[in-house]
This record gives C-alpha cells, sequence and structure tokens, in this order.
C-alpha cells in the first residue's frame, strides 16, 4: 500500500521487511523496521523506542532543588544537560538569578558536554559504520603516515612506527580469533568504501579518542565533583571560588583553573587536528552517498543555549542559535515560545500512550501520559514476542512532539541550518570552510554526511566557546567577583504558593525542554520534551513521519540483510533511547498515590 | 577452554614487552591495595589464564555506568577491551545489529558455557509483562534470564542493577527490580553508585581476572574492598567535622575554607563507597572535595531518603574501626535522632568542644 504523507514522503509498505532489533551502538533501546522494493531501496520506515521509566511521576511531590539529580538520571551519556535544565526550570519558576561566575561555569561543563558527547559519538558509537577496523590491516603503515600527516599535519601522534604498532595490536587482536566488539560486524560488505590507509588512521583515532574523552570530561570533575554524573544547583554552581587566601585547596584555585585550562587546550587541539580532519578525510569517500537527509531541508528546530550572559535567555545572546525553519524556507527563521500552548505539542496516536481521546496534542504543561501498551491488527507476532510491529496503530514509547503541528528535525545539523540560515558568522564560516574542502555544494549538507560533519564543526566551535568562558570566569575573578551561588531563594518558605517555569538547553542531540510547575514547595508536574522524542517521533495523527523515520527513505541498501546504510542514518543523529521515552504524567488517581517521604 | 589464548599471550602478541607486562603487574597490584608481593602471583595469573568472555546486558538505565567505564584510567578502556577481557556482547558498544547481534549473544553463550562472566547493567521492569524493556522484540528479563543461565558469575554494575535506582524510586511505575530478585540461582558481585567510579568497575574486573575467584562481599554483595567503609570515614574534610567547623550556606566563608558539608545535607557519613579515597576521573576530584554533598548514589533506595539537601539524622556513632556490615547490623536497632548525641561525642573525643555548632546541631534535630 502506498500512502503519501503531509511532509511529503511517498510510504510503500509492499517490500520485504526488514528487521533490527537490537539497533547497538546508541544509548537506550531501540528497533528499526523498513520495507525495500526489489533494488533494495528502502520504500518504507518505521523507529520505535523500545523502552520507558516513568521518571515524571517519580518526580511529583518532590523537592523541585533535587529534581536536577532525578532528571540528570534520565541519560548518563548526555549527563548534566538534562540537570542543567531542570535547575534553569527551577529559577524561571521561582525568578532567581544565578551570578556571572555561575553562568560562566555552567556554560564550561555544557560545552564540555558537547564536546565530550560528539567526539565519544562519532569515534565510538558511529565511526564503525563508515570505518572497516579489520581492512586496516591491509594498511600500508608508511602510506598511512603519509595520509595522516596531509590531512593533520599538525597532529604530533603520525610516525609510520607508531602506525606499524597499532596495526600489529589489531592484528594480534583479530588473529586470536576472539573478535569482541568487532564481532559478527559487516567487514565484508560493499557499503564500506575506506581504502586500508584511511582504515587504519581511523582506527588508530578510535583508540586515540577513547583515552582522550576521559580528559574532557575533567571539566565536570572539577566544578561538580565526578563524571558521570557532576552536582549541580539550583541558584547557581556548588562549587566555591577561592583563589587567594587560606583554605583555596578546598575550593577553585589556581591549580583547579589551570587544569581546566589545559584540558581546554587538549580539547581544541583534538577537535582541529584530528576530529575535522578525520571527517573531512572520510567524508572525502563517502561524497556519493549523500543519502539520510530526511526532514533536515524542511524542518529544524533548536531552542538556543550557552548565554553569554547570566539569565539573558534572548535569541541574540545565544551563542548556539535559536528558531524553528518550516516548508523547506530557509529565507525565514521563525521565534521560538515554549510557553505558547500553540507551538509545542505532543501526540500520541501511534505511541502506547493514551490521552482518552484520538488526535489530541496537548502542550507540556498539560502533558498526560497513560500507558496504553498494545499492538495493531497488522502486527505479527505475539505481545510478548513482536516479529513485525503494525505502524498504522500504535508502535512505540515515544510520543510524537509536534512544533505547530510540523515534524522537527534537532540537533548539530539543525542548529547549523538554522545558525546558517540567521547568519551566524562563527557557522557560516566554519560550514562554508567545510564544503570548499570537500568540494561539495550547500545542499550537501541535508544528508547523513551533513549530520556527522556539522557535528565536528560544533565540537570544535565548542571548545572556542568554552576558552571565551574560561577566559571571562579569570576576568571576573579578577575583577574581583568570586560569587557563585545566589541564596536569596533557597529556602522554600521564600517561594510563592504556586510557581512554574520552563528550562532550555541544546542537549549535544537536540533541542531540550523542562516544565515545571511547582505548589507549596512542592513540584506538582514536571514535564521533559527532550531531543530523541523530536527525532525518533512516531507517526502523528495526521501521518506526518518523524525525522528517524523520514532520513531512511529512499536509500539503498547494499545488502538488506546487513544492515549498514540503516545503522549510519539513525547513528548520525546519536539516538539517545533512554532520554526519550523516560515520559510519563500520570492520571489523578496516580497522583495521589506518589509517597514522598 | 584451551582454545583461548591467555591474558599474558595476547599482551606480547600485541607487542607489550615483559618489562611492560611487569609494570602493568605492579601498577594492578597498587591499584587493589596490594603489596608488592603480590606481583609476581598477579603475573603467574595473567600469563597462565585465557582471556574471559564478557557478555554486558542492558535494561532500564541511563548508560551512566557504560560511560564511567570508559573512564578508566588504569588500566586504560582500550586495554581492558582488547587485552584482559573478550567482551562479546555490549549493544552500546558492539559493531554488529539486529540478528547479527543477537547471533553473537546466542554463540558466546554455547561456546563458553559456565565460563563467561554476565556484566549487567541496567534492570528489568516486570509489569506490562517486561515490555517496558524490549530488547529483540522481547522482554529484556527474558533475555537477562537466558544469559544468566550458563554464566560463571554475574556482576550488577551500578544502582539499577544492584538496588533500583530511579526508575524503582518511588511509586516504581514500571516495577523495575534489581537483578538479585529475578536471578537467584548465581553468584552475584553488587558494584553499586550512581554510576560507580570507573577504577573500582575496571578494579573488580581485574581482580576476578587476576586471582580467579569472587571478591570478598559483604552482607549486602558488594566487594569489601571498595564499600568497606563510610565515605566520612576517609573523608579529608573530616578534620572539619570533628572540629564542628561546618558549612552554613552556599558560598558562604566557610565554603570558601572547605569546611565540611554535613550542614548542607551530605550524605558521606551513611554512604559506602570509594569516593573519598580512590576519587573520581583519574583521582581529580569527588563531590565533596568539589563543594557539593554527597548524595548517598551507592546506597539503596538513595531517592526515598528525603531531600539531599536535608541533614542526615539516622547517623551512628561508631569509630573508622568498623566496617558496613557491624554498622550495618547494629544501625538496625537504631532509630533517627542520633546525629545530636554523635556530633556531642565526636566534640567529646577530639576535645575540641565548639559549643556553638553542638548547639545548632541540636537544633537541626
Amino acid at each position: 500500500m502506498v500512502i503519501q504523507t503531509p511532509n511529503g514522503f511517498e510510504l510503500d509498505n509492499s517490500g520485504r521487511r526488514i528487521v533490527v532489533d537490537p539497533v547497538t551502538r546508541i544509548e537506550g533501546h531501540m528497533r528499526c523496521e523498513v520495507n525495500v522494493d526489489d533494488q533494495g531501496v528502502i520504500r518504507n520506515a518505521v523507529s520505535t523506542g523500545t523502552m520507558w521509566r516513568g521518571l515524571e511521576v517519580i518526580l511529583k511531590g518532590r523537592d523541585p532543588r533535587d529534581a536536577w539529580a532525578f532528571t540528570e538520571r534520565i541519560c548518563g551519556v548526555c549527563t548534566g544537560t538534562h540537570a542543567l535544565t531542570s535547575v534553569r526550570s527551577v529559577e524561571d519558576a521561582l525568578g532567581i538569578q544565578i551570578p556571572d561566575n555561575a553562568n560562566s561555569i555552567r556554560n564550561l561543563m555544557q560545552l564540555a558536554l558537547q564536546i565530550h558527547d560528539h567526539v565519544v559519538h562519532f569515534y565510538h558509537l558511529h565511526a564503525l559504520d563508515w570505518v572497516n577496523p579489520v581492512n586496516a590491516l591491509k594498511a600500508d603503515p608508511k602510506a598511512t603516515s603519509e595520509l595522516q600527516q596531509m590531512v593533520g599535519p599538525n597532529h604530533p601522534m603520525s610516525s609510520p612506527g607508531y602506525f606499524r604498532d597499532v596495526q600489529n595490536r589489531l592484528k594480534k587482536f583479530v588473529e586470536s580469533g576472539q573478535l569482541g566488539l568487532f564481532k559478527n560486524g559487516y567487514w565484508d560488505n560493499p557499503a564500506y568504501k575506506l581504502p586500508p590507509e584511511a582504515d587504519l588512521m581511523a582506527t588508530t583515532h578510535y583508540l586515540e579518542a577513547l583515552d582522550l574523552q576521559k580528559e574532557i570530561v575533567k571539566v565536570h570533575t572539577i566544578f561538580g565533583g565526578k563524571n558521570p554524573h557532576p552536582n549541580w544547583l539550583v541558584g547557581g554552581v556548588p562549587c566555591p571560588i577561592n583563589v587567594h587566601s587560606t583554605g583555596a585547596v578546598g575550593a577553585i584555585n589556581m591549580e583547579r583553573l589551570n587544569m581546566v585550562q589545559s584540558i581546554i587546550q587538549q580539547s581544541l587541539d583534538f577537535n582541529r587536528n584530528v576530529y575535522i580532519p578525520d571527517v573531512i578525510a572520510i567524508g572525502g569517500f563517502y561524497k556519493n552517498w549523500l543519502y539520510g537527509g530526511g526532514l533536515s531541508s524542511q524542518a529544524c528546530l533548536a531552542y538556543g543555549d550557552i548565554p553569554e550572559h547570566p539569565n539573558d535567555f534572548s535569541p541574540e545572546q545565544l551563542h548556539l542559535p535559536r528558531g524553528a525553519i518550516i516548508n523547506g524556507d530557509l529565507s525565514v527563521v521563525h521565534d521560538v515560545d515554549p510557553r505558547d500552548p500553540e507551538q509545542i505539542q505532543e501526540f500520541v496516536d501511534h505511541s502506547w500512550y493514551t490521552y482518552g481521546e484520538p488526535g489530541k496534542g496537548l502542550h507540556p504543561w498539560d502533558g498526560v501520559t497513560e500507558a496504553q501498551y498494545e499492538l495493531g491488527p497488522n502486527a505479527k507476532g505475539t505481545r510478548t514476542n513482536i516479529q513485525e510491529l503494525d505502524e498504522a496503530a500504535k508502535y512505540s514509547w515515544i510520543k510524537a512532539p509536534r512544533w505547530k503541528g510540523h515534524a522537527m528535525e534537532v540537533g548539530p545539523l539543525a542548529r547549523y541550518i538554522i545558525g546558517y540560515a540567521k547568519g551566524h558568522e562563527d557557522i557560516k564560516d566554519q560550514v562554508d570552510g567545510l564544503l570548499r574542502a570537500m568540494d561539495l555544494p550547500f545542499d550537501a549538507i541535508f544528508s547523513t554526511l551533513g549530520r556527522t560533519a556539522a557535528r565536528a564543526l560544533e565540537s570544535e566551535y565548542c571548545s572556542r566557546l568554552q576558552q571565551h568562558f574560561f577566559d571571562k570566569l579569570i576576568t571576573n575573578i579578577k575583577n574581583g567577583d568570586e560569587s557563585t551561588a545566589n541564596i536569596e531563594k533557597w529556602d522554600p518558605s521564600t517561594w510563592p504558593k504556586e510557581a512554574m517555569g520552563v528550562g532550555m538547553t541544546e542537549a549535544p542531540r537536540g533541542a531540550l525542554g523542562h516544565w515545571i510547575k511547582i505548589k507549596d514547595g512542592r513540584i506538582e508536574n514536571y514535564q521533559c520534551v527532550v531531543p530523541t522524542t523530536w527525532n525518533g517521533s512516531p507517526r502523528d495523527t495526521s501521518g506526518n513521519i518523524g525525522a528517524f523515520e523520514a532520513s531512511l527513505m529512499n536509500t539503498p541498501m547494499e545488502r538488506p540483510e546487513e544492515p549498514v546504510e540503516i545503522l549510519r542514518t539513525l547513528h548520525s543523529f546519536d539516538p539517545c533511547l533512554a532520554c526519550s521515552t523516560h515520559v510519563m504524567s500520570p492520571d489523578g488517581e496516580e497522583l495521589t498515590t506518589v509517597k514522598v517521604r | 577452554m584451551s582454545q583461548i589464548e591467555t591474558f599474558y599471550d595476547v599482551m606480547r602478541r600485541q607487542g607489550i614487552t615483559r618489562r611492560s607486562f611487569m609494570k602493568y603487574c605492579s601498577l594492578t597490584a597498587a591499584a587493589l591495595g596490594l603489596g608488592p608481593a603480590f606481583v609476581p602471583k598477579i603475573a603467574h595469573a595473567m600469563e597462565t589464564k585465557p582471556r574471559t568472555p564478557v557478555i554486558w546486558v542492558h535494561g532500564l538505565e541511563c548508560t551512566c555506568c557504560s560511560e564511567s567505564f570508559i573512564r578508566s584510567a588504569h588500566p586504560l578502556a582500550k586495554d581492558v577491551v582488547l587485552s584482559m577481557i573478550s567482551l562479546d556482547y555490549d549493544d552500546t558498544l558492539m559493531a554488529a545489529a539486529g540478528h547479527q547481534a543477537e547471533a553473537a549473544l546466542q554463540e558466546t553463550i554455547e561456546k563458553y558455557k559456565g565460563n563467561y562472566i554476565l556484566a549487567v547493567e541496567g534492570n528489568p521492569p516486570l509489569n506490562e509483562d517486561g515490555m517496558f524493556c524490549i530488547v529483540g522484540g522481547k522482554p529484556f528479563v527474558e533475555q537477562l534470564r537466558h544469559a544468566a543461565k550458563d554464566a560463571k558469575a554475574i556482576i550488577s554494575w551500578g544502582a539499577c542493577a544492584s538496588y533500583g535506582c530511579v526508575q524503582a524510586a518511588k511509586p516504581n511505575p514500571t516495577r523495575a527490580v534489581p537483578v538479585h530478585k529475578v536471578i537467584t540461582d548465581k553468584p552475584i558481585i553488587k558494584v553499586p553508585g550512581c554510576p560507580p567510579i570507573a577504577e573500582v568497575m575496571t578494579g573488580v574486573i581485574t581482580y576476578m581476572l587476576t586471582f580467579d575467584r569472587l571478591p570478598e562481599l559483604d552482607r549486602q554483595g558488594r566487594p569489601a574492598m571498595f564499600y568497606g567503609q563510610r565515605i566520612h570515614d576517609k573523608c579529608y574534610r573530616r578534620p572539619h567535622f570533628d572540629a564542628g567547623q561546618f558549612v552554613e550556606e552556599w558560598d558562604d566563608e566557610n565554603a570558601r575554607k572547605g569546611y565540611c558539608l554535613y550542614k548542607m545535607g551530605c550524605k558521606g557519613p551513611t554512604t559506602y563507597n570509594a569516593c573519598s579515597t580512590v576519587r573520581w576521573n583519574e583521582g581529580v576530584s569527588f563531590p565533596i572535595q568539589s563543594g557539593h554533598g554527597c548524595i548517598g548514589c551507592s546506597e539503596d533506595g538513595f531517592w526515598d531518603q528525603g531531600s539531599f539537601y536535608n541533614r542526615v539524622t539516622d547517623l551512628t556513632q561508631f569509630g573508622v574501626e568498623k566496617n558496613a556490615d557491624q554498622i550495618g547490623l547494629a544501625a538496625a536497632g537504631v532509630v533517627g535522632g542520633g546525629i545530636a548525641l554523635h556530633a556531642a561525642v565526636s566534640a567529646l573525643k577530639s576535645a575540641q568542644k565548639k559549643t556553638q555548632d553542638r548547639k545548632s546541631a541540636k537544633e537541626e534535630v
């Protein structure tokens, strides 16, 4: 049967059905089903979130000052961004102004997350979709060294001996017969296009990045005590500053600041000398594989983040851009208002929830979620052994959020398209430079490769922003301001009886919002709409498909039984399923059963 | 098992010299808190032991345990994965997906029956027939039971697998349960924390590979070597506690001097973990050092003990010489409100009476 979706895709589910479950190298649990035609081209795509935890109901009745810790546990990969969003929502509700230093420190932490997440995503979750480590065994280490010196001349680890050592280690590993994580990979699939030298270089960087990523997060450890899951504070940051006098060893002091500076430099070097050159080098061999654009050329959304000044979230003050693009018109970037009940709404007609009546969309303030797990009449298998889903019915633990009715893509590519459309100078320079280096037209950005490249560019931009906020922090301390927390409204007795607020960030994967209602000093309602809810959304009432589904459409597969191309495109979004499927707000009855001690 | 290479073979074949190997053994001994006499023993074990297959499954979770694991500095995560274990199934990191991933799991179970370690991150939900967490179209709990059946031992990574963690906080809408509630016939090592410290995770694995036995566990099933004492017992701010010097509010003068965070709700006095000794991220810091109290993330049910900023009121008055089991047994009969007494005892003990602080500690109760 052929269906035309309102957002412009032609779905045909008559061909062979391919099921991928589990989708691996993502955070959380996900399933994907596609139909391919006789030529092996994807003609229908179904993406399913396969986990659900119900954190919002758990939050009800708790102390709003604790909410950051609960929501931080929504995701340990994008660790910290939910916590930041949470403290912002509480501060918004209670009108708390944070000090300048707290803004700089929070930005340093949020940027560290962006960089860490992007690096780990590219090398450890995504690279194996482009890079074949087994093929690296055939490489000439000397030629690899030359390649390295050509693409990343400033990277010190580039000698033939170095690559020979890595190759030997890899060789012994493969020969041992215990392939570990590489077991059952698709290593003879023609979808892999790199020459052995590029495979060896990239595999070497897989290992280098694994060493480096543990350094990037030390920014969290210094300011928040640990990573994953550093500590945050409503009203500022928990770490005091003392650079001058007795007791400085118990606070942020010169030694701590020096460590932060050293990490910023390491991250910047890696982004410039390894990450971006790798993307250009690898991308060069996949220039003809420009599939996977999906919704990116027509509908993108970003809330914006990294405020230059504390407590000022106006779009022109944000280093990561805010805005919405619809109908493929890049000449207009619409304003986004998370408080407007008509803008952001969630639908559940194809999700395993019910609103009691079909076709209804709810703003997060009024969000309701009541689980209703049921398979459609055309599903194959049983309730606890699903063979094939019926996408005409309910088929996912993810809701379908829409912006003014549009399915939207969020994430690094969406941010970069919006930034480009708004004439954001840093973003424009980076994008134009990359396209020049790769000799590609602007439209090439609307692709799986574009998504992957935007992430690399953003990682480098975030490193520069880290330096900016580090310098700002130092200047402010120099000027005599060591304040890190505003405790005027720490005591709940100072709060109004009722309050509501919104917190927004740009998580590595895209636009993230928390909506909170506070009553009598306790959380009355808490709702999160997260990046992978947008990207991984199932169909909505009108039949619009979500960003994952759209991106898979019309992609040819070399061997349909080996899902290399599906993984490549899904991974380009960096799916985070624990984030997207935690959502639940109960009906009134459940509310009364929440017991807080 | 003869087809599997020894750990030492693999390291040598991967270009690691004998000298580096011995250095590695010394570092391992040090990381495990063992003396130099253990170095030859570790070396011998590694020379003769095969690489142990590990299956790492994921339930309801946030993946912070995996993220923590890859932060390990000694040993490096890459060395663990390439040279120490054979990570044959891990849906977060493995190359294959779908049918090929499921086949990898099945092959490993069959080939290494009774000889693989099952590592569990996250936990199974039991409501909705288990379908709040689906893997391969089936409830995760089925995969867990299947993989557990032929495992040599099970490691419960983190607070989720050990105790339930955030999704099991009240009212636990999915009825998420820790691993030991569904697997009852296998040895289970709990490595709690949200997440556990990276070097504790790799330390537990290395211990098992090195000594070919499970670590000594306390009554709750945690390795005694890392979870035997309270954070408070080894906290570098403990002298300020004993001296009655406390942070009174965020970012005050006392906070800038690094005083004790007890009054800000620090759960160090009731939390058993290695944070104040091993510390986090290669020893860079830990929550208390960065200025925020411990939230008690390695304790059972820590989400449901009231606000993280409420002062601990069930502090028992034992000294550092007592371990988790002894205190746990005694604490069973102790009711809340012990802190005023403790503060007084502590102050008397150290003969550093600060009347002001005793007074405020009493006021709190």
